[in-house]
């Protein structure tokens, strides 16, 4: 909402100066977000009117002008603008006058022509963007006046940006009444007195949709002049409030939603058919809009209709072919009040959004109509003349919105406010904002005025004191409560360790989009049918991520393109698994990615890539914090977008808890990645569920370690003879290491050395020799018979 | 014994002179061993006369004991020098980097999130999280945005179908806890929003922090409180706090706040568009209207909601100029914090 200072200070004027009274809106719930002169700053520049144009002897497109400006003699000009003409009155800067951004009008000759000032275009000023040609100032313009005189340009726009529950603000009428109430001074409000009819025509109407408009007031103005412009201070008023001027009837119904708040539209009496009705659209029903669009309604949708078609789409916008024109004689006006909760969203399914659907779907004062169509033929006979009818009405007055005094108890000011504001205080205030205030037992009976649609219960009372007492007077205190241990099971570890154990290990946490790309996501998990977003941002946006792999391969590939060689980076958030049930799986998870290097170039650092095994004991490092790595295993698993070979699944227990692999070089290709990544992704809740530390006694005996190689088939798996081990090893038996894998030369190609460190303890003595070696051989023979181990000489 | 004299010179040189351990055990040999050369002086000692022999053996000894002394100071002088020239040739430059991984680093949402909820639980508030794809009751309507609403149209909602759509604030996280808890209870929410909007300043996903306090007595002079001690706790600076009127469908009365910026303190700059004042969260008195629907007894109960969005807050915090910097975890961007 755009507000004219001086427009305002006529309906309201406190001792304030424009900085103070835009802090004192602001402060009162309606932010102020700019304060902007209304035109550039300039002086001597005055009304000029042409006297003559004559075409420039040396130059086509220039002409030598004669022009009046209030003093003894014309002064001549040189002036290019094509709507240079006889009879035109327009801005002339003088000489010496100075013009926005520092230009200082001198007297200059123009091809040879002298030229004693400069006629102005509206930009020029600072007035708008408009440079096509002179400002055209209308025939009651003073010739010799400042223009800045003229036209009240000693003015600033306050704009204010208006929450949505304060539409009584949408109106000067509003604002300077909130103001009023602010500084507790009177409002003049404008003449809102009946102009009484000239003429017995009427138009019918009739409300075949009385809970979404229960009230229409209509009226026949004839033999209107739409030939003449609107006066001066009219088109700035709407430019000051960022409205075009028109034509004089649509420049009036403007004015009245700027002034009043009340939307208004005017209807060419002459190509209405029978009367209006107000009434829900037909299915399939078409209208052309004023702006050139042609929609088709549906029965949710209200529209003025005449007996043949539907004219308006109600409240929102008028229809092609029923507004007014030049050649307009005879007008219909209508002042409606739609309901707001019938109103809404109906605008925002068409795409539009126009001046008047803002207000009737936040709320237009619905006692308004009348005064309002009365102040426009008031407005309207004065500029383009014509002879007003009666008014007519229809209104259903079940329908209007029905105002319960609200009852506010005294107590429950402190109680919520934490201070206590007194009596008169309070009633003070409230009258103030025009309620109706009467004292009742331990409190006030509050009747709300039909212009406030945010008053129906006792805390929107509370707000209003508050803010009109002001926020900043109100008190700052510390909360007070009961200090209670929280309970916090020691099992269970938060994401926080998670987070900084991958970070103490060199990764970089990133976050990512929970929407991707579905052809990426596609990569991953081409069997799922991910949850697509009806309103995607963009296609690489659409889906919502069912693994956060993309997302991080994603950013691993932009990091490679900006020559970061060694990505090492983690998430952790939710995905989403759509369930064949129609369920929705919403999943805590943590992914993480490495690729480049084994470590960090430096001169002492490894120099080779690095692998799987890498990231595997990373995470293997991430299991131990729980304190059950032992749960966790790895089993040789395929899955979409990984290399076939080198992909592991990661189970806790019996439970599958994520993967591990290396993308699969198709993959890298179709991400046009030209080195291996390794991917792994966990639930959280599986890292997070740890174990309670239990002692167990350290034994102050010797232990015995013995290493032994075995050969095997390259296809039995480290797991399987660890496990056997482990079975087998008998009572003293405490760790396994294994400590080397070779094939190769010396050894049949389809087999493979495993070395062994069996380490063995016992927690009361020192154990001896042969109880050693006899369960070594246990493990050995084993591994024979289970398999096929032979060892290694 | 004319000659003790001459021979211990000689060997006092030749002590001197040794260049290493097996040099010098051979000199203790040649002269203080067995059929060393002054051992054999004492062995001569008997041919001398009774009256000679005492002056002459202690002579002797004199210089056996002198000789064995030098032998021993040589000794540790040779050992002290191989030890020194072992330690300079294992000299190394200790100013070379040093070797293995270095430290990854946490996102600066993260970072910032984990500070609030720092502040916020020193003070008894609880995290709560829920789900991000949420429905339509619990991020609208229980929240008072009754449908078509127009304070909705500020929510630029991303849809998955008629009724679900995926959170446009963390409140609904506020209004789960509500129908599940019995008051009292304090509550943050941290996580992932989304809004349908994308330019210089909006991102469509983003992080709010938003905050929940339901008890018999909070007031809006309480929530003025707790604000301003978290914004100077936040930013480790005594700032000025206001808070003016504002709307959210589930507060009433409501309110927005500002504090004077951070980056002129207050003088107005680029940062502040010459307000002084940085626009930092929504907050107020929790709706009677939303109470009910959670089933709260609003004539008992009174509470307050807060909510701020931590991209704001680190941006502030730490001096990043580019919104979409967060999203786009360039490691060098990511490696600042």
């Amino acid at each position: 909402m755009k507000i004219s200072e001086q427009w305002l200070r006529e309906w309201v004027d406190p001792a304030l100066d424009s900085a103070g009274l835009a802090e004192q809106l602001t402060m009162a719930g309606l932010e102020v977000d700019a304060i902007s002169p209304v035109a550039g700053a300039f002086e001597g520049v005055v009304v000029g009117e042409i006297v003559s144009a004559e075409q420039h002897p040396d130059a086509d497109k220039l002409r030598v002008c004669q022009v009046k400006a209030g003093g003894e003699e014309l002064l001549q000009i040189v002036c290019g603008a094509p709507n240079a003409r006889v009879g035109l009155k327009a801005p002339l800067a003088t000489v010496d006058a100075e013009l926005p951004g520092d230009f200082r009008i001198k007297r200059a000759k123009l091809r040879g022509v002298e030229s004693q000032g400069m006629l102005c275009a509206e930009a020029e000023l600072g007035l708008s963007e408009a440079n096509e040609g002179l400002m055209e100032l209308p025939p009651e313009a003073i010739v010799g006046q400042d223009l800045r005189e003229t036209l009240g340009l000693d003015d600033v726009v306050i704009e204010v940006d208006l929450t949505p529950n304060r539409a009584d603000c949408l109106g000067m009428r509003g604002v300077a009444r909130e103001v009023g109430a602010l500084n507790g001074i009177a409002v003049c409000e404008p003449l809102l007195e009946p102009v009484a009819a000239t003429i017995e025509d009427t138009f019918p109407v009739s409300l075949a949709a009385p809970a979404r408009c229960p009230r229409y007031v209509g009226r026949v103005i004839r033999g209107v002049d739409l030939s003449r412009p609107s006066p001066l201070w009219l088109q700035e008023r709407l430019r000051r409030g960022g409205i075009c001027s028109i034509d004089p009837v649509v420049d009036i119904t403007n004015y009245l939603l700027l002034e009043l708040g009340q939307p208004m539209h005017a209807f060419d009496l002459g190509v209405l058919a029978g009367g209006i009705e107000v009434r829900t659209a037909r299915a399939g029903e078409t209208l052309e809009l004023l702006n050139g669009n042609t929609i088709t309604l549906g029965d949710s949708n209200l529209v003025i209709a005449d007996e043949r078609r539907a004219l308006a789409l109600a409240g929102i916008m008028g229809g092609e072919g029923s507004g007014v024109g030049p050649e307009t004689t005879d007008i219909f006006l209508e002042s409606a009040f739609f309901a707001p909760e019938h109103l809404a969203g109906q605008a925002r399914s068409f795409g539009l959004h126009t001046d008047s659907s803002h207000r009737f779907e936040r709320g237009v004062d619905f006692t308004l109509q009348r005064p309002a169509i009365e102040r426009a033929t008031a407005l309207l006979t004065a500029i383009v003349g014509g002879a007003p009818g009666p008014v007519v009405e229809a209104v259903e007055e079940n329908a209007l919105p029905q105002r319960e005094p609200v009852l506010l108890r005294a107590a429950r000011i402190e109680r919520v406010l934490g201070v206590a504001i007194d009596d008169g205080a309070v009633e003070r205030i409230l009258r103030g904002l025009g309620l109706n205030v009467e004292a009742v037992d331990n409190g006030w009976r509050c009747g709300v005025p039909p212009w406030r649609f945010d008053i129906a219960i006792e805390a929107d009372l509370l707000e209003e004191l508050g803010r009109v007492h002001g926020y900043h007077r109100l008190p700052a205190t510390r909360i007070r409560a009961e200090l209670a241990m929280p309970r916090r099971p020691e099992t269970q570890l938060s994401q926080r360790r998670v987070r900084r154990h991958l970070a103490a290990r060199g990764y970089r946490e990133a976050i990512t989009y929970s929407f991707v790309d579905r052809t990426q996501q596609a990569l991953f998990d081409p069997a799922l049918a991910p949850v697509a977003l009806r309103n995607p941002i963009s296609s690489d946006m659409a889906v919502m991520r069912t693994s956060l792999i993309p997302g991080l391969v994603a950013t691993a590939q932009r990091n490679l393109n900006r020559q970061q060689p060694r990505p090492r980076l983690f998430e952790t958030g939710l995905r989403f698994l759509p369930g064949d049930d129609g369920s929705l799986d919403q999943r805590p998870t943590l992914a993480v990615l490495l690729g480049g290097r084994r470590q960090p170039e430096g001169w002492a650092c490894s120099r080779d890539a690095a692998d799987f095994y890498d990231l595997k004991g990373d995470l293997e490092s991430l299991f131990a914090v729980t304190g059950c790595e032992g749960e966790f295993t790895f089993a040789a698993a395929e899955r979409a977008g990984l290399h076939p070979g080198q992909t592991a699944a990661i189970h806790r227990g019996a439970a599958l808890v994520g993967y591990l692999g290396a993308l699969h070089p198709e993959t890298l290709a179709a991400l046009d990645l030209d080195r291996p990544l390794y991917v792994a992704e966990l639930d959280l809740a599986a890292l997070l569920d740890a174990r309670l530390p239990a002692f167990a006694p350290v034994s102050r005996f010797p232990e015995i370690r013995r290493d032994l190689a075995v050969i095997v088939d390259r296809e039995v798996t480290a797991a399987a003879i660890m496990a056997d081990v482990r079975a087998t090893a008998g009572p003293y038996f405490k760790e396994l290491t294994l400590f080397d894998v070779y094939a190769g030369k010396g050894i049949d190609p389809k087999r493979k050395s495993l070395a062994l460190g069996l380490t063995f303890r016992d927690q009361s003595r020192t154990l001896d020799d042969e109880e050693v070696t006899e369960a070594v051989k246990q493990v050995i023979d084993s591994l024979v018979k289970n398999h096929n181990a032979a060892l290694r000489g | 014994m004319d000659n003790l004299e001459e021979l211990a010179g000689e060997a006092r040189a030749a002590i001197e002179a040794a260049g290493d351990g097996a040099a010098l055990e051979q000199l203790r040999v040649d002269y203080l061993g067995k059929k060393g050369r002054v051992t054999a002086l004492l062995k001569g000692l008997g041919k001398l006369s009774a009256e000679e022999r005492p002056a002459a053996g202690a002579r002797i000894n004199e210089v056996k004991e002198s000789l064995q002394g030098l032998i021993a100071g040589r000794k540790a002088a040779l050992d002290t020098a191989a030890v020194a020239e072992r330690l300079a040739g294992e000299a190394i430059d200790v100013t070379l980097p040093g070797r293995g991984e270095g430290t990854g680093s946490l996102h600066p949402v993260t970072r910032t999130i984990e500070r609030m909820e720092d502040f916020f639980s020193a003070v008894g508030f609880e995290i709560a999280e829920g789900p991000e794809i949420e429905d339509d009751y619990h991020n609208f309507e229980a929240l008072n945005f009754p449908p078509n609403h127009p304070a909705r149209a500020e929510h630029d909602t991303f849809f998955v179908d008629e009724g679900t759509v995926l959170r446009t604030h963390t409140s609904p996280v506020q209004v789960r806890v509500m129908e599940s808890r019995e008051p009292p209870f304090r509550i943050i929410c941290p996580g992932r929003v989304y809004r349908c909007d994308s330019d210089l300043t909006h991102t469509p996903m983003f992080h709010q922090v938003e905050g929940l306090l339901v008890d018999e007595h909070s007031t809006l002079a309480d929530l003025k409180g707790l604000i301003e001690d978290f914004l100077q706790s936040f930013f480790e600076q005594s700032l000025a706090v206001r808070f003016r009127p504002s709307y959210f469908p589930f507060v009433e009365p409501g309110a927005e706040v500002d504090m004077q910026c951070v980056h002129c303190g207050g003088e107005g700059c680029r940062v502040c568009s010459h307000t002084g004042w940085l626009e930092i969260m929504g907050c107020g008195m929790v709706h009677p209207r939303v109470f009910e629907l959670s089933g709260i007894d609003p004539d008992r109960y009174a509470g307050f909601a807060f909510g701020m969005g931590v991209e704001r807050l680190a941006m502030l915090r730490y001096g990043v100029g580019d919104l979409r910097l967060f999203f786009d975890n360039d490691q060098r961007f990511l490696a600042q914090f």
